[in-house]
């Protein structure tokens, strides 16, 4: 019922929106306004933003954005945090897997306004300064790679995986790593590094 | 002291490590470029036909829209106006001239392309696109088309062969035939492809693209553009994964480009998880037959092999599907027959062991089979069948140890435990089977520069137009001008990925190491060579040859006082730096001279579950005779993901179309399954590790195409030890078993 609610509020908003903004078009430039066919659309566009607060690796960000914006999107091209990767955009490889409140989340599957007053973490939040993090150190010692470009979401979601509770055996690694696919095939120096990184029992 | 990690066939980990496990390594979309602006793709909803009409006008109006480009209205592109797309810079040019003409040839092909300013706005923006067309009757049916299959025009070496008599197999008196299918398998790289395309002026273009060779993506939009070579400028220093899919320029990116043109800012297209199906290429469906004959004591008589190929309807793509038949084993009588299917689809891309993959299917199998016939180990089998030298050229092999490969993979796997009596083996409620295959693939090596330039505080910088799509080239060629100068990896850095480099050829057909890595060695000796004769009398007339080369030193073993560093070298001569460019190749009498090739043998053992038919992959053994191996961490990494990737071929990957609407249904990663972590066992990697004497001065061989060539017939041998069922169209789903 709550989320009906949202949507019967949102949907006023947006036509209080329009209705305003339109009103405030037709005093500027009412020729033009009421010949283009999409002016509605046009003129609700700029007001479509909506405020967030967010703290990303111990920044706090006070950002507008769209609400059809992914955390994804808003990460790599708003913020700049392009470490965590686009692969699918669906959800069905991890290569985006982030930190929401410390636990692993698709980011490509959660809209940026959904996380408002959330702590984000991402693969470029997890080392100090020049120390990696254990998890980093082990993805190298083990080469649980080879492009590169799902590592950031491994890496999290290894760290998840370990913090979850659910590093106690290879195989469990190997289960509850799933959601992250590796198209170059590093899956068993991924578990590997994972498995040195539980063992080694610092924490993550 | 050196540092044994650091030196040719050391452990050293990957140079991009930090940067790759930071989130610091920048892939091409990551480029922070002012005025940036986003691309999206609207595909075409018909198969075959022509756009009648297409109607951009809400679209234009969406907000934050800047350009809708069409066919209707793109710039020009000057080779397409003379219709030379099809042919620029040797097929690896767009081929298919989008947005030049109404033409449709394909399901999904991009027919507009929407620009605004942001992403989400463009995405928008591209779903009020409608076109409507004239639509024609398609074909995108391989069984269907087979009698439509062509000769290739383009390629020499798969014309039809025979050697001895034609279909000796027929006679002989073991003999047997089998049709062994392929599906579509996509490369799906992690990376999406795209590019990120900007003018410099009117007739300067800078990309930043995924491909696997900055100097081939140069050439073609020089070409395609009618520009000079060097008023291209492209970048490409990380790239998310590729395995052939980045071997062209697509039809995307010069429209890309067009874009940049159009609305007079950089545009970044990055195209979707379900366009990766349909128009960037893919390795081709293929139906292949074999006709196989031996003796009663397993002396093959004669082999046959056929094989039809998925191809697109605007272009001619081959790959060598049927050359491992010719001479892989001794084998009298040989005859091959390749043919290309056109159909209305997108052109067909090399993917990892191009061509070899597909016919290590069929011939592994057929041999698998022929051992079950003979009632004979298929190891055994093999050995009886071994070529002492290249049967097809009659030429001795550079170097050949798969039989030393076969005995490793054998006592690895535990061969010894096999029965060679199909379902005749259960382990925790389940069948065992085990199976083998072999694997290989030329050992090329291509011209290549590079230079050396030492610099005067003794750090070494290294460049060349390499790319690295993930083997570890650039930690590769760090080790070797490493041994040959002498200097601690720290203090070596190689530059690759940007088109303004010293020339080299794409990474492809394994060849990179054995190409750049040669032009490095080379260049680095003739570096070294110089900085010993402006040594002026520092080594005491040391003779050269017993010169030795550690810690940034030139010394005499000798005598101790006899010892430079290249660093005093610049400086007593006042050099800032010194510098060498050198190309490197092999001679062309050496090729004539030996047959050159990789080997790789798979071992593996799987459990079936009787009632379901799932197919677990318990364990497997990736063996490589690639020569030397330069860096035995990276190489072991790209062995195991060639043999994960062929668990994906045997297993799980297969890229459908419905026929009626000529449209990939399961283009995503949700049903068009890739291995995942769960589906990997642990891979043991064994190298035979032996010098090739004549491939190139390390005695490399390549590794990226055998690590997959080979898995996927293993995994259906094994699966037909298991059960005693011959799957012989891949991939090998429960459904096939139960």
């Amino acid at each position: 019922m709550k989320t009906s609610k949202k949507k019967v509020k949102n949907e006023a908003r947006r036509d209080f929106l329009k209705q305003s903004s339109v009103l405030s078009a037709l005093v500027l430039s009412p020729g033009q306004a009421v010949k283009d066919p999409d002016w509605d659309e046009k003129v609700a566009a700029p007001f479509e933003k909506v405020a967030l607060k967010l703290e990303v690796n111990g920044v706090k960000h006070t950002l507008q954005v769209e609400p059809r914006t992914t955390l994804l999107d808003l990460l790599r091209e708003q913020l700049h945090l392009t470490g965590t990767k686009k692969g699918c955009d669906f959800g069905q490889c991890g290569a985006c897997t982030v930190h929401s409140n410390g636990e692993r989340i698709n980011s490509c599957l959660t809209l940026a306004l959904t996380e408002d007053g959330r702590k984000i973490t991402t693969i470029e939040g997890i080392a100090k300064g020049d120390d990696l993090h254990p998890m980093q150190e082990a993805f190298i010692k083990h080469d649980g790679f080879q492009c590169g470009y799902c590592t950031p979401g491994q890496i999290m979601s290894g760290i998840a995986c370990i913090r979850e509770g659910h590093a106690d055996t290879e195989d469990e690694i190997r289960e509850y790593m799933s959601g992250n696919i590796c198209r170059c095939g590093a899956y068993p120096t991924i578990v590997d590094a994972i498995m040195e990184v539980k063992k080694g029992g610092q924490t993550v | 002291m050196k540092n044994k990690d650091e030196m040719i066939g050391g452990r050293m980990s990957r140079v991009d490590a930090v940067l790759k496990v930071t989130g610091g390594a920048t892939y091409f979309a990551e480029y922070e470029v002012p005025n940036l602006v986003y691309g999206v793709l609207v595909p075409s909803t018909i198969t075959k036909g022509r756009i009648k009409n297409i109607d951009t006008k809400k679209a234009e109006n969406a907000p934050g829209v800047l350009a809708v480009l069409t066919h209707l209205n793109a710039p020009k592109v000057p080779a397409y106006e003379a219709k030379e797309a099809s042919k620029t810079s040797s097929g690896r040019g767009p081929g298919l001239m989008a947005f030049h003409n109404a033409d449709v040839h394909f399901n999904g092909q991009p027919i507009a392309l929407v620009v605004a300013d942001t992403f989400e706005r463009a995405t928008y923006a591209a779903s009020l696109v409608k076109a409507d067309y004239q639509e024609e009757k398609h074909q995108t049916e391989l069984k269907a088309n087979l009698a439509k299959g062509n000769v290739p025009s383009t390629n020499k070496s798969l014309q039809d062969y025979q050697r001895g008599e034609k279909d000796a197999y027929k006679t002989a008196p073991v003999n047997l035939e089998e049709e062994y299918v392929l599906p579509t398998e996509v490369h799906n790289p992690m990376e999406l492809h795209g590019i990120l395309a900007q003018w410099d002026g009117p007739d300067r273009i800078t990309v930043y693209a995924k491909t696997q060779g900055v100097k081939m993506t140069q050439q073609v939009i020089a070409d395609t553009f009618k520009l000079p070579k060097e008023n291209v400028q492209v970048h490409s220093q990380f790239v998310g994964g590729a395995f052939g899919m980045s071997l062209r320029v697509w039809p995307h990116e010069i429209a890309t480009i067009l874009a940049a043109k159009k609305v007079n800012r950089p545009v970044k297209l990055v195209i979707t998880r379900n366009e990766m199906f349909t128009i960037a290429g893919y390795r081709p469906h293929t139906h292949q037959k074999v006709g196989i004959g031996a003796t009663k004591e397993g002396k093959i008589l004669g082999i046959s092999h056929w094989a039809h190929v998925q191809n697109s309807n605007y272009e001619e793509f081959t790959e060598a599907t049927v050359a491992m038949t010719k001479f892989m084993y001794q084998i009298p009588n040989v005859n091959t027959t390749y043919r290309v299917v056109p159909l209305d689809i997108c052109s067909p891309v090399p993917m990892r062991g191009p061509g070899e993959a597909t016919g290590a299917f069929a011939l592994e199998s057929a041999i698998d089979e022929l051992s079950y016939a003979l009632n004979m180990d298929p190891i055994e089998l093999r050995l009886l069948n071994y070529p002492e030298k290249d049967p097809e050229r009659d030429l001795p092999w550079s170097s050949n140890y798969v039989r030393d490969a076969y005995q490793m993979g054998a006592d690895k796997i535990g061969w010894s435990s096999r029965s060679n009596t199909p379902k005749s083996k259960m382990e925790d409620g389940m069948w065992v089977g085990y199976g083998m295959a072999t694997g290989t693939f030329g050992a090329h090596r291509r011209p290549a520069t590079a230079r050396a330039c030492m610099n005067g505080d003794g750090t070494l910088l290294v460049q060349s137009a390499a790319s690295d799509i993930g083997p570890g080239t650039g930690t590769a060629i760090v080790q070797i001008a490493a041994e040959v100068m002498g200097i601690p990896a720290a203090k070596i850095r190689f530059d690759l990925g940007e088109s303004n480099l010293p020339d080299a050829p794409i990474q492809g057909g394994s060849a990179t190491v054995a190409s750049v890595g040669s032009a490095v060695h080379d260049a680095c000796l003739e570096l070294r060579q110089k900085l010993v004769e402006l040594s002026g009398n520092a080594l005491k007339n040391a003779k050269v040859e017993t010169l030795v080369y550690e810690d940034g030193k030139i010394s005499s073993p000798k005598d101790r006082s006899a010892s430079i560093s290249y660093a005093e070298v610049l400086k007593r001569n006042n050099l800032p730096k010194l510098e060498v460019t050198k190309e490197s190749k092999l001679e062309e009498e050496q090729q004539k001279k030996f047959a050159m090739y990789s080997f790789s043998v798979h071992f593996v053992k799987v459990h079936v579950h009787p009632a379901t038919g799932v197919v677990k992959v318990k364990h497997a053994v990736a063996l490589a005779d690639a020569g030397t191996i330069v860096n035995r961490k990276t190489a072991s990494s790209q062995m195991m993901g060639g043999a994960v990737g062929g668990i994906g071929m045997a297993l799980t990957e297969e890229a459908i179309i419905d026929h009626r609407f000529g449209r990939y249904v399961n283009n995503n990663f949700a049903d068009y399954h890739v291995p995942v972590n769960a589906d990997v066992p642990d891979i043991d990697v064994l190298f035979v590790d032996k010098k090739d004497p004549y491939t190139n001065p390390m005695g490399s061989k390549g590794l990226g195409e055998i690590a997959i060539i080979g898995m996927a017939p293993a995994i259906a041998n094994a699966v037909y030890n298991a059960t005693g069922k011959r799957v012989r169209e891949l991939p090998i789903t429960p459904d096939k078993l139960i």
